[in-house]
This record gives structure tokens, sequence and C-alpha cells, in this order.
């Protein structure tokens, strides 16, 4: 619809219902800033993330101190979802920072001309496999995550077998109707895992394999949290709801996050959950100055700061990721209940984007079916 | 008669009409803002490319195998959700019209919770019902959880109040002599129950199933928790193509069959709602409820409060014994986690008891709207006459027949620009909550308005009073404990809206199901046990409010 | 032979007795009209021998079979609701042709019948008419239709003309009495009306309070009501404490004769207004006229006398004194009754 149109009919309607009263209180209830956005000279920056976005009070504060901006998070959906937001309001961004995308959608939102470049403050610090947008800049990566097969200790103990370690070893008899995992189609975890077999056995043999897996009953449910939560034996929900998958796909944070509200803290080796360390994808997520900012220097001292040690420290137990930048230090419970994991695939983010749907299809019609 | 004097009558005549219209206009304003434009916007955008046209793709999409596949199974299994319904809760309509019990009101604001209740809460709950380790796996071995009984019974969990409040609502007020008369002209209890009583409340038992059908067309939680993955309904698959794969061509053709759908079904119930009108014989429900007797009676009773304790009660129960069951057994370490969480340096997305008031302040501002809005729009269709009335009200429901994504998305891309550039504010939610709530006012108020003797008003007039103090004084204080039962129904509807929620960018302050949702999605046995305890409280919330509601309502007090 | 035969039929609300071992014969062809107050239990009467209440004592005999355990439709009797219970979704021939249907009666053995009973309550070619449209006299014709038509054997009237006004009521008593002689129907009829008990019934059947205060033809109730109760309820006020000796009685109003071989003793006697005679002051029992009030053919009075409670008298148009006018009063002996 024309902008024209679109005006001349917004203002009327806003006349017609009273809106400037209600938005002008807007925020006022419970939002931390009650600016609404825009303007010029703001000290407002705007971060547009997905839901599971969360940082200390304490450390956005320092933020403020430091460059004396503040920050107003706006939160939408899942990580598809928030980057398809994005991208659908990229003629008027919602925000001056996109925090969250991943390298299973890299492609799709650099493709879309979501991002203006900017060299970061400590991007020197960040390794640079993790740098996939080195040329241009346009993205800083920010923090990684490893998507792993979760396995129940007390299972593999009462039954005298070892907990399977590799891809390969998923599709042996003695794991039969072991494990459960997510909707490549519905769920991020459950597409980085189809992901790791790609990469694994690439583009002719991955199919193979899923039809060894289904063979071997693999159960597929829609949702990681359903599949965690309710499926798993090893997560303390799935106990409760008698959950009969000693296998699940999870992150490899997920052991550490069991044991964090355990007291008293359990020897690790007697955690109740560790991690297949062959079966890893791992999860790049990014952050960027979006196209159009109305604030672009408030931007890019928030890109700087998501990058710092501060923040980068406080978002292991906010979040649940590893720091990108490699001089933060991980929190006890990390290092104490966390896998070594030493070969992580990957996939490069321009072929998911251009196979994605293909492999979605495909892995649907053969598993589902 | 001079010029003067004809201009003042013409204007007399005109007025009614004029008035009329500008009730409307605000309601029109509404939707037309809040809905139809964003939900055009990107239904255009999917189907334009470069500015032109693309009807081609509608073509494509519909003759994709896999778009009739899901197309079949959204009907059938809301057909299926739909008879599963009526056969499990006439029986309740029955039981809640006609007997009197201890704890009625209470049971009957039991049933209805499930209803507002978000699908995510309920989802984990329903599972330990029907899947694996749940009571029926553990009593008989009966594992329903990713079966398409799942699905069915789920939605009868949570449709079952739309039957028993519309069906036993007008069952309550038949007289129940009537049955009797057929029964000394020689019809046996089966026979006069067929003959009479049906034929009187056939056209509110098709309101409630076109209510429950819609409900089921649409579904969205339920199929997704439920079914697994080898289920999608249209729903589904709107929200897979535009929030999973960007595909907006799809999304559209979707969208648009899916509109097309439920505007047949809103057709087909403006049709009932009309014949429901028809002159029926009804007295105070107060008289025909009577304590069972005889051993028939109490089967009945039992079996319906069985069928509610095991279809209603037993997944809310679970829900709330697992908010108990903490690491130290049972106690309240959740409760108390809940309290703190606040407080222990920020280490959670959010404070959960912040997520109570949000939702209570969330909850006000769109009860306000649905309210002023909603009632407006009650009062501009009290007069019955006329297609483009009856048009109306059917528009004011088709945001129930349409997906959350679809509005969510919308209001991304088309409430972008000043001054309507809402996407930032906190009002985004309480708009896209009253779009949900209006219906459910318009529904309540409606029989109540139209029930008020226009020769009340006249009464007042000859005594004086001007059309607006007439008003005031008879119509307000009659039509009061309608707007409080409409205002209580929006307010519970919006306290448990979750789905445009979650697909609107907002400043990070969630209500209590999107605190639910998130506490469910990360790992921990302190996340899981305080979104319990989070959904025990909505629950808890939810009955206050719907309790409140059953002693407010009245036998005129509409549909729900 | 009885066609219905209560015996000791009772029902209680609660702690109310609502029906006290109440026991009642209906003759075949007799029409028994159930006299009495609101809330004297004439209509729970006319529920239970329908089947519609269970009597928690007691036994109902239809045609000498006993009822306990038939269900109601299958009881074979036809009972017309106060406010008719038409169907309202129902047109005229539909509520009529109803009871026909359930007894499987073919279509147009069903149409020939409700013709020929629409015929019979004068509302010919009414078949097709919604039941909203009809007036209230008509709703009435068609609730009668609609209960003769299976041919009950016993057909139970729970106030049938009560909501009428008087004329059409009147007109339609008379109506009703002549098609039950004619169709021999056994009818049993409540009401609260004693013009209409009167003027239908057979029998009457007063009831108080659960209990069958006094039962007989309508000229035995009027003539001889059995206690106070009834006497009031027909609408007789001139009661008075009396002893008894002789043919004579002693009140607070004076003497008062009494029928030959009344058991002398302390009773209450009623002087119908009838009875109650106007003369010249001196003559008799002395009284103040309080008001007169016209009753088309002729004027009730009420008189106070010098002691005991006030009298009314009926006067022939023309004959009745002035308000404030003084008066003797005389009693005549035909008709004063001794109540028991």
């Amino acid at each position: 619809m024309n902008t024209t149109l679109r005006r001349a009919l917004g203002a009327a309607l806003v006349g017609v219902l009273g809106l400037p009263a209600l938005a002008a209180c807007g925020g006022s209830g419970s939002s931390k800033n009650s600016e609404s956005s825009g303007g010029k000279g703001d000290k407002t920056v705007t971060l547009v993330s997905h839901d599971s976005f969360a940082a200390s009070d304490s450390v956005l504060k320092e933020f403020t101190q430091q460059t004396g901006y503040t920050v107003k998070v706006l939160k939408s959906g899942d990580a598809g979802q928030a980057v398809n937001q994005a991208i659908l309001s990229k003629s008027h961004p919602q925000g001056d920072v996109f925090f969250g995308v991943d390298n299973t959608l890299l492609s799709r939102a650099l493709d879309n001309g979501l991002f203006t470049s900017y060299q970061a403050k400590g991007l020197d610090r960040v390794p640079g496999d993790l740098q996939l947008d080195a040329a241009q800049h346009r993205v800083t990566p920010i923090d990684t995550g490893d998507i792993c097969v979760n396995y129940d200790r007390a299972y593999f103990a009462d039954h005298k077998l070892a907990p399977p370690q590799t891809l390969d070893d998923l599709v042996k008899p003695e794991y039969k109707n072991l494990l459960v995992t997510e909707n490549s189609a519905t769920s991020s975890p459950g597409l980085a895992f189809q992901l790791a077999t790609i990469a694994k056995f690439g583009d002719d043999g991955w199919q193979d394999y899923w039809k060894k897996l289904k063979d071997n009953n693999v159960e597929v449910v829609d949702g990681w949290e359903q599949a965690y939560n309710s499926r798993f034996s090893g997560s303390a929900a799935g106990k409760k709801a008698k959950g009969d998958k000693p296998l699940v796909v999870s992150y490899a944070s997920s052991p550490p996050a069991e044991v964090l509200d355990m007291k008293p803290q359990p020897d690790p080796k007697d955690a109740p959950t560790g991690v297949a360390t062959g079966t890893c994808f791992r999860q790049t997520e990014f952050a960027g100055l979006l196209k159009g900012a109305k604030n672009p220097d408030g931007g890019k001292a928030l890109i700087d700061f998501l990058l710092s040690k501060t923040f980068q420290e406080d978002m292991p137990l906010q979040m649940f990721v590893k720091p990108a930048n490699q001089d933060a230090k991980l929190p006890e419970v990390f290092t104490k209940y966390g896998a070594q994991i030493d070969s992580s695939a990957t996939v490069d983010p321009q072929k998911i984007a251009k196979n994605r749907d293909q492999w979605v299809k495909a892995w649907s019609s053969l598993v589902l079916k | 008669m001079t010029a003067r004097d004809a201009e003042k009558a013409s204007r007399a005549t005109v007025r009614p009409t004029a008035v009329r219209l500008g009730l409307m206009a605000l309601p029109l304003a509404f939707f037309g803002v809040f809905f139809a434009f964003p939900v055009a916007s990107i239904v255009s955008r999917g189907l334009k490319s470069d500015g032109q046209w693309q009807f081609g793709r509608i073509g494509e999409v519909l003759a994709d195998p896999e778009t009739g596949h899901v197309l079949w199974f959204t009907t059938w299994q809301a057909a299926a959700s739909t008879a599963l319904t009526l056969a499990l809760a006439l029986p309740g309509a029955y039981v809640f019209a006609r007997f009197d019990f201890p704890g009625k009101q209470l049971l009957r604001a039991v049933v209805t919770v499930p209803f507002v209740l978000p699908t995510v809460v309920v989802g984990s709950a329903f599972l330990a019902l029907l899947g694996h380790g749940g009571l029926l796996d553990e009593w008989w071995g009966i594992r329903l959880d990713t079966t398409v009984w799942a699905i069915l019974v789920a939605h009868v969990f949570f449709n079952y109040a739309v039957v028993v409040r519309t069906v036993g609502g007008l069952w309550a007020q038949l007289d129940p002599r009537q049955e009797e008369a057929a029964r000394v002209l020689g019809a046996g209890r089966l026979a006069a129950w067929r003959r009479v009583t049906l034929p009187a409340l056939a056209p509110a038992v098709a309101a409630a199933a076109l209510m429950v059908f819609l409900f089921t067309f649409t579904s969205f939680g339920v199929v997704q928790i439920l079914g697994g993955p080898r289920y999608a309904t249209l729903e589904v698959e709107i929200y897979q193509q535009t929030a999973q794969l960007l595909d907006l061509p799809t999304a559209a053709v979707l969208t648009l069959l899916q509109f097309l759908a439920v505007a047949l079904l809103l057709a087909v119930h403006a049709r009932t709602v009309r014949r429901r009108e028809a002159t029926l014989r009804l007295v105070s429900a107060a008289r025909t409820a009577r304590r069972p007797q005889g051993a028939g009676q109490w089967a009945l009773l039992a079996a319906v409060l069985g069928t509610v304790v095991l279809l209603v009660l037993v997944p809310l129960a679970v829900l709330v014994l697992r908010s108990f069951d903490g690491p130290d057994g049972y106690g309240l370490a959740f409760y108390r986690a809940l309290a703190s969480a606040g407080d222990n340096g920020g280490t959670f997305v959010v404070a959960p008891l912040e997520a109570i008031g949000n939702s209570a302040a969330y909850g006000l501002a769109a009860t306000a709207l649905a309210v002023v809005v909603g009632g407006l729009a009650a009062a501009a269709l009290t007069r019955r006459e006329g297609r483009l009335v009856r048009g109306f009200d059917a528009l004011l429901m088709l945001p129930l027949g349409t997906s959350a994504v679809t509005v969510g998305f919308g209001f991304l891309i088309s409430l972008d620009e000043p001054p309507l550039d809402l996407r930032t504010s906190w009002i985004l939610v309480p708009l896209a909550q009253a779009l949900v709530g209006v219906p459910f006012v318009v529904r309540t108020m409606l029989p109540v308005l139209r029930a008020v003797d226009h020769r009340l008003r006249e009464a007042a007039a000859v005594l004086g009073a001007s059309p607006l103090r007439a008003w005031r004084e008879v119509d307000l204080p009659l039509v009061g404990r309608a707007l409080a039962v409409a205002a209580g129904f929006a307010f519970a509807v919006s306290l448990g809206e979750f789905g445009a929620t979650v697909f609107i960018a907002r400043p990070d302050s969630p209500t209590l199901p999107v605190a639910v949702a998130r506490l469910l999605g990360r790992p921990g046995e302190l996340n899981y046990g305080q979104a319990m305890a989070l959904s025990t409280i909505l629950m808890l919330v939810c009955a206050a409010a719907l309790l409140v509601l059953e002693r407010l309502r009245t036998d005129r007090t509409g549909e729900f | 032979m009885s066609m219905l035969r209560l015996d000791g039929v009772t029902v209680r609300f609660g702690e109310r007795a609502v029906l006290d071992a109440v026991d009642l014969d209906v003759a075949e062809h007799e029409t028994v009209c159930v006299l009495g107050p609101s809330g004297s239990g004439k209509s729970t009467l006319l529920r239970v021998v329908a089947g519609l209440q269970r009597p928690d004592a007691g036994r109902v005999f239809l045609a000498g079979e006993d009822q306990g355990g038939v269900p109601v439709h299958k009881r074979g009797v036809g009972l017309m609701f106060q406010d008719h219970q038409l169907f309202p979704q129902r047109d005229v021939a539909g509520n009529v042709g109803f009871g026909l249907r359930m007894r499987r009666a073919g279509r147009a053995e069903t149409e020939r019948r409700v013709a020929a009973l629409l015929d019979l309550v004068g509302l010919p070619n009414a078949q097709r008419r919604a039941v909203a449209a009809l007036s209230g006299g008509e709703q009435q014709r068609v609730a009668l239709a609609r209960a003769l038509a299976p041919e009950p054997r016993l057909l139970m009237l729970d106030e049938p003309l009560g909501q009428l006004d008087r004329g059409l009521r009147e007109r339609l008593v008379a109506e009703l009495r002549e098609l039950f002689r004619r169709l021999g129907t056994t009818v049993l009829a409540v009401t609260h009306d004693q013009g209409e008990a009167f003027a239908l019934a057979d029998r009457v059947v007063v009831m108080r309070d659960g209990r069958i205060a006094q039962s007989g033809t309508p000229l035995e109730v009027w003539q001889r009501p059995a206690s106070e109760f009834v006497a009031r309820f027909l609408g007789f006020d001139n009661i008075v404490e009396a002893t008894v000796s002789g043919e004579r009685a002693d009140t607070v109003w004076g003497r008062v004769p009494v029928p030959a071989g009344t058991p002398g003793g302390v009773c209450r006697v009623l002087v119908r207004p009838a009875g109650v005679r106007l003369g010249a002051v001196g003559e008799g029992v002395p009284c103040g006229v309080v008001s007169r009030t016209f009753r088309g053919d002729h004027v009730a009075v009420r008189l106070r006398p010098d002691a005991g409670p006030e009298l009314e008298a009926v006067c022939r148009l023309g004959e009745a004194p002035e308000p404030a006018a003084r008066v003797g009063v005389r009693f005549d002996a035909a008709e004063v009754v001794v109540l028991r």
C-alpha cells in the first residue's frame, strides 16, 4: 500500500481512536524506558532479538554508565521468527541492532540486506573460524553453542551400557528405541542435528543414515520442550513426566544447566546427564547493525559492548551459550559439568540457505511419512 | 407543512440510521486498522511481487497435493472433534441446566478454565494424561500422544465449556413442562426429548457446534504439541510458512483459503443465530433445576461428573501437582523461587511475579478496549434488520478464525510508520488481545441489549428523559451486569492469550503465558517447576475471574 | 366402575406434605373438579396421576390397574397444562397430531382426526397456523384438541380456563361440559374458581393443605359446606360461634334458627347472605349499613351489628337501604348451615 494513503489513513484513525494518549504513556507501565522510539539525538538504543535473549540488569546498567545510552530490548518469538520479522520490516526497522541470527539463518539475513557493515572493537579476540562475514563485517559473532545428543547417565549405568559417542553409534542395535529428536521443520535444534548428519555423511549419505536411524526407531517430536521436558528420562522435568528416552537432541550446555540449581552440586561424574561429543553441530550467533537504524552510533557502541568481556562473561548463565571472545572466562559450572567438544560439525551458511527447504522436505518425507 | 417542518421530519426518520452508523464508526475503524489492514498487508505482500499481482501462485499452491492433504486433515479433525465434543458435553449441558447439586457454580467456572488457558500451559499437563507414563498408560497401557486421538480429546477438553455454556444456558430456560406435555401425549422419555427439547435446542446446539468447529478448524497449539510432527492443520501450516520458512506467497494463499472456510462457517453461524431467536417458551433458569431424583438421574450426574473429572480436572490437577513436586519432595519450593527469582542478580529471564503484573495490566487495557469497541458494536447491532448489520456481526468474529501469526506479522509490516508506528509500543499487545476479546463481548451483550423492552425507554421519554438520559437510566442498569460479565470474559481471554502476544515484538514485559513458555524453553528442574507454578497461578486467576462471572450471570447474558 | 382410584396418596416436598393420604374415586364418564386455593396440592394431584410425580406413599389405579412403575407415556391419560404448553416450533396440526403420531397412527388417519378435532373445538382449517399467532382462547382450544386426540381414558385439566377473560370463560365452560357429555370422556379438572368448578363438574372435591375437605355434587357442597374453611372458600363470611339447643342457636347476633334435628352444643353457624332479611329498626337484630355494592342482578349490603362480626346481605335492586341507615335483621332458617 502506498505511503501517502497509509499516512492519511493512519492519521485519521489515530484521531478517531484517541491513540496518542495511549501511545504517550506507552512503556511507562512495565518497560524500562518510557521514551517512545525514534527521535534525533536519542539516548536510547534499541536491540531487537528473539525470546531467549537475556542479560543481567547490572550488565546493561554498566553499558549505560560507559556510553550514556540506555538499551531497550524488543523480543519476538524464536530465532527463526525474529529473523523473519526483521526481514519483513527492513524498510522501517524496529531498532538499531539485531542480535540472534545464527549460521543456519545467516545467508537469508545477509541476502535480504538486513545489515550495514561495522567492524566491532574486540573482533581480534574472536577466533577466525567464527567470523563468517570477515570480508564485509556486516555481522559480528557474539556466542557459540553446540547442539549434541545428551544422555541419561543413570539409564546407561543401570543397563551396563556405554553411552553412545558418535553419530555412527546411534544406529547400532544396542541403542534401538532410545533416541528422541525434534522436527527439522519446526525446531532449530532439530534442524541443527540434521545439519550435523549432512556435514558428516555428505549430500549423498545423510539420507541413508536417517533410514538407519529410522529403522532404529528414532522418535521425532515437534519441539525441544517436549523432547527434553517430557520424553528425555535424564532431565529433572523428564524424570517427573516419566520420560522414556535416555537419549535426546539438546544443547551441550544442557548438562551444566541441569545441575545449576542443585544443592549440593553433584560430582561431575554423577551429574544426571552427559553429552555425546561426537554428535555435535556448532551454532554461532551474530549481531548486526540494522540498515536504516535511527541511532547508528548507539548501535555501534552496543555491538562493541556485546563483544566486551563484561557482557561475554554474563552471557553463559543467561542464555546457556559460550562466549565468542576468547578472553571471557566461562563460569565454573560450565568448565566443571560441560563437555569438551573438539570437533563440532558446521555447514557453510550459503549452502544451508540454498538447500535448506529441500533438505527439510526430503527429511520430512523420509522420516515422518 | 413548511419546508422547515419537512426537514425536521426527515431528520427524525434519518436519525436512528445515523446513530447506528455513528456507533459502528469506532468498531469499524478499530477492525479496519488493527485487523483488516494488517492482514491485507501481509497477504498482499505475499501475492505481489515487483508491484504485480501473482495470481499464478494461488493456482500453484492450490494444486499442490500437500495443500489438499492439509485441508482435508484440518476439516475432518475439526468435524470429528466437534462430534466428540457434542457427544461428551451435551449430557453435561443437561446436567448443568437441570440439576441442582452442591458446587455447581464452582464446577461451571472450572470447566471454563481450559477454554481461556493457553495451549502452551496445558499441553504438557495433557501429555501427562494421554502420553507415555500418563494415567491411561499406567492403568490400561494406552498411549494416545502423537495420535489423532490426542488431538481430538484435547479439543474436547478445550471446548467442553463452549457447549455446556451455550447449550446449557438455553436448556436451563426451557420449560420442563414442554417435555412433560409430550410424555403425557404418549412419547417415551427419549422420544419426548428428541421431538420437543431437541428442536428447541437445535439452534443453540448448531451455534455451539459451529463455534467448536471454528475453534478446532483453526487449532494450532494442540495440534503442534499433542499431534506430533505428522499432523498439521492449515493454521500450523500458515505458521510454518510465515514464521519459519518465510514463504509468504504460500502463506498468503493458505490464509485466504482459511479465510474462505471461516467466512463460510460464520455465514452459517449467522443464520442459525437468527433462527435461534424464534419464539421459545423460556422460564427462569432457577425454576427448572432440581436435585436429581431416582437412580437414573443420579447415575447420569455421576457419569457427567466423572467425565469432567477425567477430562478437565485431572489434566489441571497434574499441573498443580507438579508445581508442588519440588526437589525435596512436595512443597512450595517453586513458588518461593518465583518470588525470589527477580532479585537473585537477574540470572533470570524475567522476574516471574512481574509477569503477573504485566498480564494484569495488559489484560485490563485489552478489556477496556474490548468493552468499548464490543459494547459500541453490540449497541449498533441491537436492531436486527439489514444485511449490512449482519455482515458487520460476522466481521467481528473473523479474528477468531485468523492465524495469530498472520495478525502479528501483519502488524509488523503495516503499522510501521508514524503516526501509526505502534510496533514498539506496549499498546500493541492489548490491541491484539482485544481483537480476540471483542467477539465475546458482542456475543454476551447482544441478547441482553435486544431484550431491553423499548417501551421502558418510551416510558422514560414520556417522563421527560432525553435519549441519552433514558439510556443511562433504563438501559445501563439492565445491561450493567452483562457488561460486567463481558468485561470479565474478555479479561480472562486476554490473560490466556498467547498466540498474538508472542508474534509481536514488544518491550520486554512478558505476560504470564509468555513467561511460562520461556521457562519451559530452558533446561533445569527449577525452570520447569516454576513454569508449573506460574501456570497454576494463571489457572487460579482465570478460575477466580470466571467464578465472579458465575455470580454475575443472568439468564439473558448471552452465549458464553 | 371407577376409572381412577387414589388410595392414600402422599407427596412430600421436604418436610411439607403437599398431598396427605388422599383417597379419591372418579367413575367412568364422570367429571370431577378438584377445587382449592393455590398451594392446596391440586396440581400435584394431577401430576401424580399422570406419573410426572412419584408419590411417597399410596397407590394410583386406572381402570383397576395399579399404575406403580407404569411410565408416563404408557398410562393413557391426557393432561391439559395450566398454560397449555403448546409446542412453539410446531404448527397447530403438529401439536394436535402429536399424540397420534406417538401412537403410530398413519398419516392419513392423523390428518383426518386432526381436522375432526379442530372442527370439534371450533377452529376448522387452523392446521397450518403458528401457535404463537393464536389468541388465548384459540390456544386453549388447540390444547384441548391436542389432549383429546389420543382418546385418553382419563382427561385431566389444570386450571383449564384460568387465563381467559370472563365472557370467554363462561361460554367455554358450557361448551366443554356439552363436549364431555357427548364424548363420554372421564374428566378430572382442578381449579381455584368455584364458578368454573360448579358449572363444569358432576362432583366437586374441595382440597385444603393436601387433604380433601369435602366431596359432593356442586349443589350439596354449595348448600351444605362441611366446614368453616369450605364455607369461607366458597365466599361465605357470615359465620359466627353458636350454642345450639333444639331448633335455635344463641350467637352474638342474637337468636338464629337452625334446622330441626341439629345436635345441641357449641358449634359455628353460617347464614348465607340470601338468608339475611332486612326489616325496620326494632324488628330483629339492630344493624348499621356500612356499604352497598351493585352486583348486576342484586345488591350486596354490608351490615355492622352492635356486637359480633359484620354481616353480608343480598337485596333486590331498588330495595337496598342507604349507607348509614339503621335496619333490623332476621335470619331465614332455610339458609342457615351448621358447620362442624
